[in-house]
């Protein structure tokens, strides 16, 4: 027993989970924190707002599989991580947010930087805590850390009153399990289930494995593939799943959904079985509900009961971690001759027309897709790539191939713009070796533009791909398809993109013309900071396919074919 | 078919705790009938007893969600299962002279209690089955209703205490799943 005050247990407890780096915002209700930080073994990164703390430790967690950790002050800098909390909780991304408060004897008087946080955060957190007493710091945060990386992982929230950061208490760590009577992060799988499964498996003539973002989290990838191979059932992927199973792997169809290939949606729609590994059928991923895959028979596997049958109803739900799920199934389901159902799925890639890239019209213009497309081929699709939300995040996923897991971190089901940057920082110190882009918008970038800074200041090296069409792309493309052509509050006058690199002391590049896009990509690897570059891409261009909000999945809008199409393919190398 | 469904459930006695719980179902759209909640045999548990009106499917879901949070520890659903189900109401009824002996024989037949009794009027005090206190305001109502309060139902099981009642054949795999995982807070209720 020795003699700390919470704010130096809170450091000491961090270190002791294992945490080596924690994204923060200092202020007046967490100064003892940081007071303490001077004799804590756990690094610090000064941001310049907390919603990029909490991206940062999202996009950490994403890339490690650990948690991630943000501090922030009361009031203010609480409110500010509530979008970075409500990405992490609708991504199942475990991270663990510290925020000060107000004394406890002035709790409930609205005093200066006085915010309900615990309160706010109640709906888009795992769970959520306020410490009142120094002593209550430690078994609180180890509570939470067992929280947030446990069964479905997700967000858990500590507010800590400055009182408690600055009284004295007496710390001894103890090893012994976290006891949470009422928490229970996995179930027994049940034997009968599993029996099931392999019975409608075995049953299948024409059947899909849905795999989503469950898959990467469970590290299931190699499991999956013992599946796939042992059975020859093909794999589509929801976007968070992108990775989980090899790209190039030949049974792997590719992405479903709103943007999804358009032959994976067909063959979803003509399926006789589907497995869902680890989604949620959003959505994005279903189109209107009740003509999605209506002759299919359904096995959905997650982690999270309350998810089974919450959008589609299902002939089997296995509760469990996809990981055990697949161990117990992979070994019993039998090889079944699906050539037919593989010669099916080939015709409809036939089918769909050529490859989007194939249709753009030659104008001599940059392409977002060719941008990707060049990306794969140069970083031999290898990289880490962060991607924002909107069009470049859809182009991103059609066309940069993914062969591993935690390889694309993207904002999935709560579509955050301005994520990618602060949560590639976070990435960073996860894959300290990787060559981690960052593919964003000229509009999402500006959300969080500040955290250049951050790379600056911290010594950071990043490649920031701007897809920059001047447009609120994603927006503009839905108001030319539904909205009349009618471009409200799309149009972006955006600031010199090289010469905002520039004022951070960092190098901006601009590229207008596709023979410029591998020099440019070789010149940002090659320097050792921090590399922006302006990509200036056909300003009008859409993301096809797409799956009309609120139609079927089969139902999609596809590019109009060009005249002279361009020669090359997606698969050309 | 959506029908009201009666759940009971444990809960840590903490600050916050039934906040969490009625903020699920605020978000999740579940229409709570009604909530009562108040002390068990063991200080640190409480005990939540709610009526909402749910399908099939989105009972089980309910109840999954109820789970998922930390400081719920058990969760049935005991909607036609051999289940005590009781509610009280206070309810105040105009009664001057010439009604007092009407209303009192009315009482007595739902074996309702007069608490107070004024000048012009009866406090009487009910306990039933939700549709019993319904039909006794029902009678009363033309009496003059001056004021009334309801507590909202409390439910117990009779004999043992049981799990969750298995909905659907899919479900089953679900249910075996999970006594396994549940704290063995029934049995220590049982024995209190």
């Amino acid at each position: 027993m020795t003699s700390m005050t919470g704010a130096e247990v809170l450091w000491e407890v961090l270190a002791r989970e294992g945490v080596d780096v924690v994204f923060g915002y200092p202020g007046g209700a967490i100064m003892p924190v940081y007071d303490a930080l001077a004799g804590a073994r756990v690094r610090h990164v000064l941001v310049r707002h907390e919603q990029g703390a909490a991206h940062m430790a999202d996009g950490y967690a994403r890339a490690s599989g650990r948690t991630g950790v943000c501090v922030a002050t009361s009031g203010p800098g609480a409110t500010n991580l509530v979008t970075g909390i409500a990405n992490a909780m609708m991504d199942s991304v475990p991270i663990v947010c510290i925020t000060g408060q107000v004394a406890s004897r002035l709790l409930g008087s609205d005093a200066f930087q006085e915010v309900d946080i615990t309160g706010v955060t109640l709906p888009i957190t795992k769970h959520n805590y306020l410490v009142a007493r120094a002593e209550d710091v430690a078994p609180t945060l180890r509570e939470a850390f067992f929280i947030a990386r446990s069964g479905r992982p997700g967000p858990v929230l500590v507010d800590i009153t400055k009182d408690a950061q600055q009284s004295a208490t007496e710390f001894a760590w103890r090893d012994e399990p976290v006891r949470l009577p009422g928490y229970r992060p996995v179930y027994p799988i049940a034997p009968e289930a599993i029996d099931r499964a392999v019975a409608l498996i075995g049953e299948a003539r024409r059947p899909i494995i849905l795999a989503g973002h469950g898959v990467v989290a469970a590290g299931a990838g190699a499991l999956l593939g013992q599946l796939v191979d042992r059975t020859g059932i093909p794999v589509a992927s929801t976007l968070l799943g992108l990775g989980g199973f090899s790209a190039s792997h030949p049974l792997s169809l590719g992405m479903m959904g709103m943007h999804g290939e358009a032959w994976v949606n067909h063959a979803i729609q003509e399926a006789d079985l589907l497995i869902a590994l680890g989604m949620r059928f959003d959505d994005r991923v279903t189109g209107r509900v009740d003509t999605y895959a209506v002759s299919a028979r359904k096995i959905h596997v997650d982690i999270d009961p309350s998810e089974i049958g919450k959008i589609v109803k299902v002939d089997l739900g296995i509760v469990g971690d996809v990981a055990e799920v697949l161990s117990r199934l992979a070994p019993r389901a039998d090889f079944r001759d699906l050539s037919r159902w593989h010669d099916r799925i080939g015709e409809l890639k036939g089918d769909s027309a050529v490859r989007d890239i194939q249709s753009l019209p030659p104008s001599g213009r940059l392409y977002a897709a060719h941008v990707m497309h060049d990306l794969h081929r140069l970083t031999a699709g290898q990289a880490l790539v962060v991607t924002d939300v909107g069009q470049h995040q859809m182009w991103e996923a059609q066309y940069y191939r993914h062969d591993h897991p935690r390889r694309l971190i993207t904002s999935g089901g709560l579509g955050t713009m301005g994520f990618a940057l602060p949560a590639a920082i976070g990435a960073r110190f996860a894959a300290p070796e990787a060559d981690i882009w960052v593919v964003v918008g000229d509009g999402g970038f500006q959300m969080t533009a500040a955290e250049l800074s951050t790379c600056a200041q911290e010594g950071i090296k990043l490649n920031v791909a701007i897809i920059n069409n001047g447009y609120l792309g994603m927006v503009r493309q839905w108001q030319q398809f539904f909205y009349g052509g009618r471009y409200v509050a799309t149009p972006l006058r955006n600031p010199d993109f090289v010469m905002l690199a520039e004022a951070h002391g960092l190098c901006g590049l601009r590229v207008t013309a596709r023979e410029e896009v591998a020099g440019a990509v070789e010149r940002a690897r090659g320097e050792p900071g921090t590399v922006v570059i302006d990509f200036r891409v056909e300003q009008e261009d859409s993301v096809y396919p797409m799956v009309p909000s609120g139609a079927g999945l089969h139902d999609m809008i596809r590019r109009p074919p060009s005249e002279s199409p361009l020669v090359e393919t997606a698969d050309s190398d | 078919m959506s029908k009201s469904r009666t759940f009971i459930t444990y809960v840590e006695d903490r600050p916050g705790v039934l906040n969490r719980v009625v903020s699920l179902f605020r978000r999740r759209g579940y229409n709570i009938e009604s909530l009562t909640v108040g002390r068990t045999a063991r200080p640190e548990v409480s005990r939540i007893t709610l009526v909402v009106a749910a399908d099939d499917d989105t009972a089980r879901r309910i109840e999954a969600n109820l789970y998922k949070l930390v400081n719920v520890l058990y969760v049935a659903d005991v909607t036609g299962a051999a289940a005590v189900v009781r509610e009280m109401a206070l309810i105040k009824v105009a009664a001057d002279n010439g009604k007092r002996a009407e209303i009192l024989q009315l009482c007595e037949v739902f074996r309702a209690r007069v608490v107070d009794v004024a000048p012009d009027s009866l406090l009487l005090e009910a306990t039933g089955a939700q549709d019993k206190i319904d039909r006794l305001v029902e009678v009363l109502r033309p009496f003059g209703l001056l004021e009334m309060v309801r507590t909202g139902a409390v439910a117990m099981l009779r004999g043992q205490p049981a799990g969750a009642v298995a909905t659907a054949p899919e479900w089953a795999a679900l249910d075996r799943a999970a006594p396994d995982s549940r704290p063995p807070m029934t049995d220590e209720f049982a024995a209190a």
